[in-house]
């Protein structure tokens, strides 16, 4: 089920005429997706004790509740069958039922993404921006005291753990200094609507948001840094010198736009990362997202609900990764003429 | 004993370096003053951090009694946060050891005999560090149970490829090297040049992805802790910050969080400072701008 999506895709790019680099790097994401689904099915089957007994927690269950249970959640079938089932299932979007919810995990997962999506796009803008900005800047003038200064404060800011640093903010501006809320996405049955209803939710966003745009600003500058001083040595650069080139012109046109190809690819990378600060943020914070799941599925022991959060984080982290790699394969000339 | 003299020279200039370097020395005094905080637990005023106590004792602020207070089941948080250094420590180092020693591994066997290994082991790390780690880490924690060997399990399962990938890349110039060939040509198998020549000059960058690794598995047990995957009979920081969170009296009671808030980030940047002047120290060219 899962190669007719493949399938469509590999002749989609022949009819295209793109090349060979992008169908590698497509074949490559679908191997990984599909690697990923087989995971997902031994990580939940090595538990350690019965998965039904598990699921009730209460040892005074009786057996023909525990066998009722197994034959509904297919657990009764030998292994391959479980397997069969489970592909199956995937491929109709049915990821099972949530035990917390009492719904369609799919259903509850879904219902979570717009929230997510807000607070995960406002913080990647604003620190791509920052960070970008003052990275160019610390490579620019690198050695400086200003380069230092920017240097260590990154390197501090990036390895506070995001969930230490969303307690301090939540702890000083919404219970000491109380002009933040203290979490939620919106105040409760406020009744607001239109322009107050945006206020509103940019309210309640602004400390989830901060504490993950101070850990991606960190990890920005230092890319940044890294790749303008490398450019920076570059004979074009000292070309562009002697033609008399302006300052700035050179930082702009010359230096920053080769310094980020590489930025833009590792981004991919840590993407995986990234995803760490959300569950952090929105656990601190009760964002009402996909991260704040995912600390719910724990507490209730909810293994359906984490097993479809664990695959929505999975496939987002290797489709973005793909996004990125075609982006850099447009961006950069050299990809181009040798694939 | 030429060779340990020679040896013991280069390992006096490293920690040398590393002392001159600003952050390497920041990094090392805080950590010392943690190593010495897990070593001498039950000599720094402490008493059984899990030891529940008397109902007029609950949520009291710090006092000569107890020093930083007590949590909502009366338990003194001095003693919690003196003995949580010994949980955050020994994850920080047991994961760090079996990462760097299996990535090496895997790194070393897959840059040194190349072709269809090397293909295999390194679609595998691709692959794992393709998956989103702390994700990955949950529903392992979540599967396997709360204890901390779990934790420390969890961790190395997930972080090994990293090393894995770096080592490669140095075992692959390295093993062109005309001390390897000649080494070859006398006759020495794959064992010997593997261990013997190749993986002496790895050991500089193991030491700088121990660094790493430390950081980052402290870092994940804090996490999983906070999130309610910690092991409950042993008390971390990031239990703590787990338990505060839950009891909801986390305002009025700013010495219940402070003291673990700040122990962690302490002694993450701590590591994290001691890593970037490793891996300057350990850059070509370092100790000859600084004169050695």
């Amino acid at each position: 089920m899962l190669l007719v999506p493949l399938r469509s895709l590999i002749i989609g790019v022949f009819i295209l005429g793109l090349k060979g680099f992008i169908l590698r790097k497509v074949v490559a994401a679908c191997l990984t997706i599909v690697a990923i689904v087989c995971v997902n099915f031994v990580i939940f089957r090595m538990a350690p004790g019965d998965p039904v007994r598990i699921m009730f927690r209460d040892p005074r269950v009786s057996a023909e509740k525990l066998e009722e249970m197994k034959q509904t959640f297919g657990l009764d079938k030998p292994l391959s069958g479980q397997f069969v089932a489970y592909v199956k299932g995937m491929a109709r979007g049915d990821l099972g039922q949530s035990f917390s919810h009492r719904r369609p995990v799919l259903e509850v997962i879904a219902a979570k993404i717009p929230a997510t999506l807000l607070l995960v796009v406002t913080a990647l803008i604003i620190a791509v921006f920052l960070g970008v900005a003052l990275g160019a800047l610390s490579g620019w003038k690198s050695g400086t005291r200003l380069d230092t200064f920017i240097l260590t404060a990154s390197l501090t800011m990036y390895s506070i753990p995001t969930f230490a640093l969303g307690i301090i903010l939540l702890l000083v501006f919404a219970y000491h200094i109380a002009i933040f809320p203290l979490g939620g996405i919106a105040t409760p049955a406020s009744l607001y609507e239109g322009a107050e209803l945006v206020w509103d939710v940019l309210w309640h966003l602004f400390l989830p948001a901060l504490s993950i745009v101070i850990w991606y600003v960190g990890e920005y500058v230092l890319l940044t840094r890294s790749s303008m001083i490398e450019v920076m040595g570059q004979e074009y650069i000292t070309t562009a010198y002697s033609k008399g080139l302006k300052k700035f012109r050179i930082l702009k046109n010359h230096a920053l736009r080769n310094a980020l190809l590489p930025v833009v690819t590792i981004t991919g990378v840590n993407l995986g990362f990234a995803v760490a600060g959300v569950i952090e943020a929105e656990t601190v914070f009760s964002w009402p997202g996909v991260g704040r799941l995912v600390y719910d599925a724990v507490s209730h022991r909810d293994y359906p609900l984490l097993q479809g959060v664990f695959l929505l984080f999975a496939f987002s982290v290797v489709l973005a990764n793909l996004v990125i790699d075609l982006i850099y394969g447009y961006i950069d000339p050299r990809i181009k003429v040798s694939g | 004993m030429n060779q340990l003299t020679i040896k013991l020279e280069k390992l006096r200039i490293f920690f040398k370096l590393l002392f001159s370097h600003r952050m390497g020395l920041a990094g090392f005094v805080v950590i010392s003053i943690f190593l010495f905080m897990a070593v001498f637990a039950s000599f720094l005023g402490t008493v059984d951090p899990a030891r529940t106590g008397a109902v007029e004792d609950i949520l009291q602020s710090p006092s000569p009694n107890f020093w930083f207070g007590t949590d909502d089941l009366a338990r003194d948080i001095w003693s919690q946060t003196i003995f949580g250094s010994r949980i955050s420590l020994t994850v920080g180092f047991v994961a760090a050891l079996i990462t760097v020693v299996s990535g090496t591994l895997v790194g070393l066997i897959a840059g040194f005999y190349g072709r269809i290994l090397e293909e295999v082991l390194m679609r595998i790390v691709d692959f794992f560090m393709m998956l989103p780690e702390l994700p990955l880490m949950i529903v392992l924690a979540a599967v396997l149970g709360p204890s901390m060997w779990n934790i420390i399990l969890v961790v190395s399962l997930v972080s090994w490829p990293t090393t894995a990938r770096v080592v490669r890349s140095q075992v692959l110039s390295l093993k062109e090297r005309p001390f390897v060939e000649a080494s070859r040509c006398i006759g020495a198998g794959s064992m010997r040049l593997m261990f013997g020549e190749i993986l002496p000059n790895v050991v500089p960058l193991m030491f700088a992805q121990a660094v790493i690794m430390i950081t980052e598995a402290i870092y994940a047990e804090a996490v999983l802790s906070f999130l309610g995957l910690g092991d409950p009979t042993s008390i971390s920081w990031g239990m703590m910050l787990h338990y505060a969170f839950e009891s909801g009296v986390i305002a009025r009671s700013m010495w219940w969080v402070l003291p673990p808030i700040v122990s962690i980030v302490a002694l993450i940047v701590s590591f994290s400072l001691l890593g970037t002047a490793v891996s300057d120290v350990l850059e070509p060219g370092y100790k000859e701008k600084k004169g050695f």
